[in-house]
């Protein structure tokens, strides 16, 4: 498996199409600057939020326990999943229970977590995505590369080629208005013919018992207002206490993530539809055990905007695929290795520590700082090679003394004034791959200022 | 405890071995400013290129040293944002003796220094060029020399205000204000593409928009961004802020 660097240098490769994907994602941040700038108390309601969230993960039992008193009483069913496992079946036993065959399911990061499309589909489940970028990335048999964007990395063209095959547009269509009719279009039948509407939940109110979805294509409407059964998804995280904190996040999440005052659609959903049943499965999938961890605990404040993506300089310019987990950019770095360090090792390194992603954080999560703490336990654990361990070993007993220090200047300056340039920018020299060397002064300061200022 | 009223200057490995210079023009402009400066000939690193890279602890000893040689200073000032950032961020695994809290708490970037503590703005600079500033992240987001451009907060820069004043000089604006050069410590080497990739990005936004001289806080992204420039032939110059301020006439 090629780490983050390797599929960095690929995606760069393709030098327009990086720039592309950059320029795309910067006007993104743009706007959301100019969204977030027109709320002056923009920073105290980060604050709020953040205040919030930590104030539920303290209280998450009662707060869960509220909810499903509350949804019970509205008349929807709750059920409880300790594991993407767990989930995957109780989404199946629900859908199975109805004998229904056909379910269209809206965005929800949650799902692609749990795995839940192949899960289904194994059993013979017809699952379509009706958001237009799952649509898109659906087709292709692609995981999404932007939690809320998530076929930002293609262009017209090639969803006008996919539409093609797959849903039978003309050739080389790549009008963008065009192209969403077509979709409009093929989604349309599957709404009608569903007989399960799936969602994610953005938020869920605990006084009340309501699920919020918000969505801009009112896809998840859609869904449930046709299908006679509906699914909603939601990790145990999701949970608000009142309807008035609502009004905070509401505020905050559009703007945060494309620049939108709000979503087109902020939909609440208190109880079933006349004749129909409404479901709510809540998933721990990890979350409790993440919980207990002090120092990453944060994290699960996310509300997953995506203003960290956008505003990373290394997200943009790798892309969401690069980063081998479902959750990607910064915020996916800091989540990934609570599931699994070995596997994701790679991702906190995936970083300048620039700190922008802790500076755009609705929910004031130190993301920058949990990278920089997932190096030490990742260092701690020898999960990088024991060449780069032992190197920094070497280079904390030389810069711990000055006489060491000074002894490997001299030669490294020494190297830097007299070594043939062949040498000196062999392949192994990664930093003389694309950039000079800095300069070989005959004196450090330290020796000029012994010269010229050391008094007695 | 003898306690001497003193600044303790701090010149970090990188500019000490490669870039004297810079060292040399820090030590004149505070002497200009008629401070005692002091300069213990053992210090050597701060650290933050191991800790950066996951081993903090294989740094503990480089920490002590630091502490060793900069415990007795009132202050301790240093011509680089990211280390002055280091030390009082992440020297929080040794334990908080006197020693410890006192570095921590008395260490400064030198902008920071000469702006907070010394009061003063107008250092009587002459430097008729066109300047673009790059404003490094551990400064901004991690010392608050700005107003970073992702907060909703009134707008400022400590640089701005020493370098605003000079005679002659005329500070460019960017696209792109406060963006990551790429450099990152070790992450100039483990994702060498991206680093080079984004610095290559921050010199055009320069060049795009005038400047003839780029200047720093960290002499750290300036090794980057003109190694990058040198190899692609750029006009482009790099100064560190400090022979910027010590063009001082004062």
């Amino acid at each position: 498996m090629m780490n983050h660097a390797a599929k960095a240098g690929k995606f760069l490769a393709d030098l327009k199409r990086a720039d592309w994907h950059d320029q795309t994602l910067w006007i993104m941040r743009k706007k959301r600057d100019k969204a977030v700038s027109c709320v002056p108390e923009w920073e105290e309601l980060r604050d709020k939020a953040s205040q919030i969230k930590e104030h539920v993960l303290s209280n998450l039992d009662a707060y869960l326990l509220q909810f499903e008193v509350e949804a019970v009483k509205n008349g929807a069913q709750v059920h409880w999943a300790f594991d993407s496992e767990s989930f995957n079946q109780k989404v199946y036993s629900i859908i199975n229970g109805y004998q229904a065959q056909k379910v269209v399911k809206s965005k929800s990061m949650l799902t692609e977590e749990c795995g839940l499309n192949p899960y289904l589909e194994d059993k013979g489940i017809e699952v379509v995505d009706t958001d237009l970028g799952e649509r898109i990335i659906q087709l292709r048999g692609e995981p999404p590369s932007h939690m809320v964007v998530p076929a930002i990395h293609l262009k017209k063209e090639e969803i006008g080629e996919l539409f093609h095959s797959k849903l039978g547009t003309e050739k080389g269509l790549a009008d963008a208005q065009k192209l969403t009719s077509a979709a409009r279009q093929h989604l349309r039948k599957k709404f009608l013919s569903a007989e399960v509407a799936i969602t994610g939940v953005n938020f869920s109110v605990a006084e009340t018992g309501t699920v919020v979805v918000c969505t801009n294509e009112g896809n998840a409407d859609m869904g449930v207002q046709i299908a006679p059964v509906q699914i909603h998804c939601m990790g145990i995280e999701k949970i608000l206490p009142r309807v008035e904190d609502l009004g905070i996040f509401i505020q905050m999440l559009a703007r945060n993530a494309t620049g939108q005052p709000i979503t087109t659609y902020t939909s609440h959903y208190q109880k079933p539809k006349p004749g129909g049943a409404m479901h709510i499965i809540i998933v721990d999938n990890g979350r409790s055990e993440h919980l207990g961890n002090s120092k990453y605990r944060d994290s699960l404040k996310c509300i997953r905007c995506g203003a960290c993506l956008n505003t990373c300089p290394v997200y943009r310019r790798s892309g969401g695929h690069s980063y081998n987990y479902v959750i990607s950019g910064p915020v996916g770095s800091i989540l990934s290795p609570i599931y699994s360090i070995n596997k994701y090792k790679d991702l906190p390194f995936a970083s300048s520590l620039c700190g922008s992603c802790t500076n755009v954080c609705p929910v004031k999560i130190n993301i920058h700082q949990q990278l920089y703490s997932w190096r030490q336990e990742i260092f701690e654990k020898r999960l990088i090679p024991t060449s780069k361990r032992y190197g920094f070993k070497f280079a904390g007993k030389i810069l711990a003394s000055s006489r060491y220090y000074n002894f490997f200047g001299k030669n490294i300056r020494w190297a830097l004034k007299h070594l043939p340039r062949k040498v000196l920018y062999h392949r192994i020299n990664i930093w003389g791959r694309c950039r000079e060397l800095p300069p070989a002064p005959d004196k450090t300061f330290n020796q000029w200022y012994q010269e010229n200022y050391k008094r007695n | 405890m003898n306690i001497k009223s003193q600044i303790g200057l701090f010149i970090p490995c990188y500019i000490d071995q490669f870039y004297p210079q810079v060292g040399v023009a820090t030590l004149e402009l505070l002497m200009k400013l008629g401070l005692d400066v002091g300069y213990p000939l053992k210090q050597t690193c701060c650290g933050q290129p191991l800790a950066n890279s996951g081993s903090e602890e294989d740094a503990r000893d480089i920490y002590l040293n630091f502490v060793n040689n900069f415990s007795e200073f009132d202050y301790i000032v240093s011509p680089s944002g990211s280390c002055v950032y280091h030390v009082r961020e992440h020297y929080d695994i040794l334990e908080q003796t006197e020693e410890v809290r006192r570095v921590r708490q008395n260490s400064y970037e030198l902008c920071e220094y000469i702006i907070d503590i010394l009061g003063i703005e107008d250092l009587r600079i002459d430097f008729p060029h066109k300047v673009g500033i790059h404003h490094s992240c551990h400064g901004l987001r991690g010392l608050k020399l700005g107003a970073s451009s992702e907060l909703v907060t009134a707008h400022y820069s400590k640089v701005h205000r020493l370098l605003e004043k000079a005679k002659g000089i005329e500070l460019i604006t960017l696209d792109r204000e406060d963006e990551c050069c790429g450099f990152g410590g070790t992450f100039s080497i483990f994702e060498p593409d991206i680093s080079v990739k984004m610095g290559k990005e921050r010199i055009l936004d320069h060049e795009r928009n005038g400047a003839e001289v780029i200047t720093a806080t960290d002499m750290s992204c300036l090794m980057h961004l003109e190694g990058i420039a040198r190899r692609n032939k750029n006009k482009v110059k790099f100064n560190h802020i400090a022979e910027i301020l010590n063009q001082s006439r004062l």
